[in-house]
């Protein structure tokens, strides 16, 4: 039996969630000298003890493949691998959704403090002015009742704060920002950027949330390139280390860990009076009194608060007279390719570790293209050198002895690998609801999921397999053999799979239109904020999270701004 | 070590970070230590009369097999020693030793190699000559081989070779093979112009 527990205290703002919204949001208002208290469904984060930064794959008995040999058998507990930091998966056990039959689509969750900040690839992309205004662009989506001029600002303090590396270009696809010092190409790089410039494609220095130089207390980059691991030096940005920690110190922020929200309490006039949630550890139920309440549970989960917090007032859910919340629900496309370069091969060794991840990477470069065949565009990134061998590395090869152990070691560090990461256009048959017959595990009704790529996207990959079989040739390289499947839609990955989940409780001017108004407040209960990728009206072919920061950086101001009038 | 590597020791200690990096549900041990093989391993060999190690999963028999043939998909050559010097055999038992359905494909492997063996020349795998060992594996060790009589073989050794290649690139000599430089902390990042000239002059931009 749950006992609900009330506390007679007052808290200012409850803020749902610890990941790239929540931890902005908790920064922002406890730097203000505002009291928060942040529910996070996992434990608390220790770095030290969490990450495996520098470890040695024989230093670990299963080498990394699971205790079990998991890995061999497609049951890979670890999402990105048994080194990466603490960052969930795409089943969380006791934390079921479901998926229509005519569709297909995974959700991840993160449940740790940090949330997905702890692993993600820290790609850091400004949207552009027209991915502002979409409908404006090509009459494609629904504008946002923000403006490029209007974030601005915002990205300029989100960089600043979390350190992005970057040059300034001067394109309209890669607004520049204020970076960091950029790192200089790896030796594949420089060939790619080579090939591109022979296909007359922009090929520039990456933009990513790690730090070239020191940035308020945390240590310059040590240039391991395992920033997926998770940093001990907090030189790669997590809201965990960056945010929530410093947070801690301030005497403003109270934590409550394994605090599964369940639903928020309204009053008549609409306000929210208070949070409940389930302490996972009693699995007792709990309710935190409040006097504004910050949702940044991540987009699809967010939306999963705001469907189940009915009530006389709140028939469908809270905030949702539009019937806008769960809808317009997207992620990004992905699509690879690898080949093996020639150039390459036998290259001299040499410690090309750098930052996690890519040195340079290719944004759109079609925006005025007339003869392209689908809206939009994606960008690409680029993958190579000499990583560190892990289990898995040489799978796929044929035959033995000398000459097999020659080829690898030849081909090591040969082969270049490009992903594109392409917009989708919102569309009515993606969205997720609350399944009529599933709880969880705390007897909280859980999503159901439909989710279906439309020919714009379909297109758009196809069109990203023949560039990048074109770069790999410039390149002097053979791309892996790899034809498009039969059916477009199968060479898309999987809604869900790139992990950018966006668009379920979007704002619009007209309440009809959208649960929030542009300061990601809901219409319909002022004292009520979203702030993570759940606002946004599209998903731009520029990893959110850092247009998270900033939206949810700007929501804080001005929620903090309310408070000071009076008016929340 | 160039010059500008720092200490990770250094920095963790300037950074007042411990330097002890355990990971969580993994013994962690040296990289001495860990030279040819995991702790258990090392250490077994360590306290037995000559240094021998007793297979845990597979029999004697399997555990010689395994040795012979993980010298024959990675052998030691001019350059590294191989995947025998590695300790692939006792990486793999100690995996199959918890994995139920790792052990039968090695152990099923095996048995099917014998058979194999007797019905052509009488007797069991590793005691047949050399040359009849590398002609077994010339057939399955090449998917475009693949017929009827051959194909769990054909399955068997994809297994096999995957195994003893992570055993042994993930091992101390296997990465030392490679040359991979990196896994450690220093002040900048630098490519060094030799490798870049080394690509630029045979790629199509030279």
């Amino acid at each position: 039996m749950f006992q609900i527990q009330r506390s007679p205290q007052v808290h200012d703002v409850v803020v749902i969630g610890s990941g790239a919204g929540g931890g902005t949001v908790v920064k922002v208002l406890t730097d203000l000298g505002i009291n928060v208290t942040l529910l996070e469904a996992g434990p608390m984060l220790n770095p030290v003890k969490d990450f495996k930064e520098h470890v040695w794959p024989y230093q670990v008995d299963h080498r990394g493949v699971g205790p079990h040999a998991e890995g061999y058998f497609g049951k890979s507990p670890w999402a990105f691998g048994y080194f990466a930091a603490p960052n969930g998966y795409w089943d969380v056990p006791g934390e079921p959704y479901t998926v229509a039959p005519d569709s297909k689509f995974r959700w991840f969750r993160s449940r740790i403090i940090g949330g997905r900040t702890n692993h993600y690839g820290r790609i850091s992309l400004r949207f552009s002015d027209y991915d502002f205004k979409p409908y404006s662009f090509d009459g494609l989506g629904t504008d946002w009742p923000v403006s490029y001029e209007e974030m601005s600002p915002y990205y300029d303090k989100a960089e600043e704060f979390i350190g992005v590396t970057g040059t300034h270009e001067g394109l309209r696809t890669a607004p520049d920002g204020k970076f960091l010092p950029p790192i200089a190409p790896r030796v594949h790089e420089t060939l790619i950027q080579k090939a591109c410039q022979k296909l007359n494609m922009p090929c520039i220095p990456s933009r990513m949330a790690m730090l070239t130089r020191p940035v308020h207390g945390r240590a310059a980059c040590h240039y391991c390139g395992q920033c997926g691991r998770g940093c001990h030096t907090a030189s790669a940005f997590t809201s965990s280390q960056a945010m929530i920690f410093p947070a801690m110190k301030t005497g403003k922020l109270r934590i409550i860990t394994g605090a599964m929200a369940r639903e928020l309490i309204t009053d008549d006039t609409g306000q929210v009076t208070a949070v409940s949630y389930v302490e996972k550890a009693t699995r007792t139920e709990k309710k935190i009194r409040c006097r504004a309440a910050v949702v940044a549970a991540s987009a699809c989960e967010s939306a999963r608060l705001l469907l189940n917090s009915k009530s006389s007032r709140f028939p469908n859910g809270l905030a949702n007279g539009s019937g806008m919340v769960g809808r317009n629900l997207t992620d990004t496309t992905g699509y690879d390719l690898s080949g093996f370069v020639p150039a390459l091969a036998g290259l001299p060794r040499h410690n090309c570790d750098g930052i996690g991840g890519m040195h340079v990477y290719i944004p759109w470069w079609l925006l005025d293209d007339k003869k392209k065949d689908f809206p939009r565009g994606y960008h690409i990134e680029v993958g190579g050198g000499f990583d560190m061998p892990q289990i898995g590395f040489a799978h796929g090869e044929e035959g033995y002895g000398s000459a097999l152990k020659s080829k690898i070691r030849e081909e090591y560090g040969a082969w270049v690998g490009f992903s594109g990461r392409g917009e989708m256009i919102p569309n009515a048959n993606s969205y997720c609801e609350i399944d009529p017959t599933t709880v969880d595990q705390w007897g909280i009704p859980v999503l159901r999921f439909h989710f279906r790529w439309s020919e714009h996207e379909i297109k758009q990959v196809r069109h990203m397999h023949d560039t990048f079989k074109a770069v790999i040739e410039a390149m002097g390289g053979k791309p892996e053999k790899k034809e498009l499947p039969e059916h477009g839609v199968d060479a898309v990955s999987v809604g869900g799979e790139i992990i950018h989940e966006a668009g379920t409780v979007r704002m619009h001017d007209d309440p009809k239109q959208g649960p929030l108004n542009r300061w990601c407040q809901a219409h319909e209960a002022k004292n009520l904020f979203v702030a993570d990728a759940a606002p946004f009206l599209g998903n731009p072919d520029k990893n959110v999270t850092l247009s998270i920061v900033a939206l949810a950086w700007r929501t804080a101001e001005h929620l903090a701004v309310e408070m000071r009038k009076g008016n929340v | 070590m160039s010059d500008n590597q720092v200490s990770r020791r250094e920095l963790l200690r300037n950074l007042g970070i411990s330097a002890a990096l355990a990971a969580p549900g993994a013994r962690l041990v040296s990289a001495q230590v860990a030279q040819h093989v995991h702790q258990a391993v090392a250490q077994e060999k360590a306290a037995a009369p000559k240094g021998e190690y007793t297979p845990k999963c597979f029999t004697a028999h399997e555990f010689k097999t395994l040795q012979r043939l993980s010298d024959l998909i990675i052998p030691a050559d001019d350059h590294s020693p191989g995947a025998l010097e590695a300790g692939a055999a006792e990486w793999i038992d100690y995996m199959a030793g918890n994995s139920p359905d790792l052990a039968q494909i090695f152990t099923g492997g095996f048995g099917w190699l014998d058979h194999q063996m007797q019905q052509h020349h009488g007797v069991d795998f590793i005691d047949a000559k050399p040359e009849q060992q590398t002609a077994v594996l010339d057939a399955i060790a090449y998917k475009k081989n693949e017929m009827p009589e051959n194909a769990p073989g054909i399955h068997f050794f994809s297994w096999l070779r995957n195994l003893v290649t992570d055993a042994y690139y993930t091992s101390p000599i296997g990465i030392k093979d490679l040359g991979y430089m990196g896994n450690t902390a220093v002040s900048e990042f630098h490519v060094p112009e030799a490798a870049l000239q080394y690509a630029l002059k045979r790629s199509p931009f030279a």
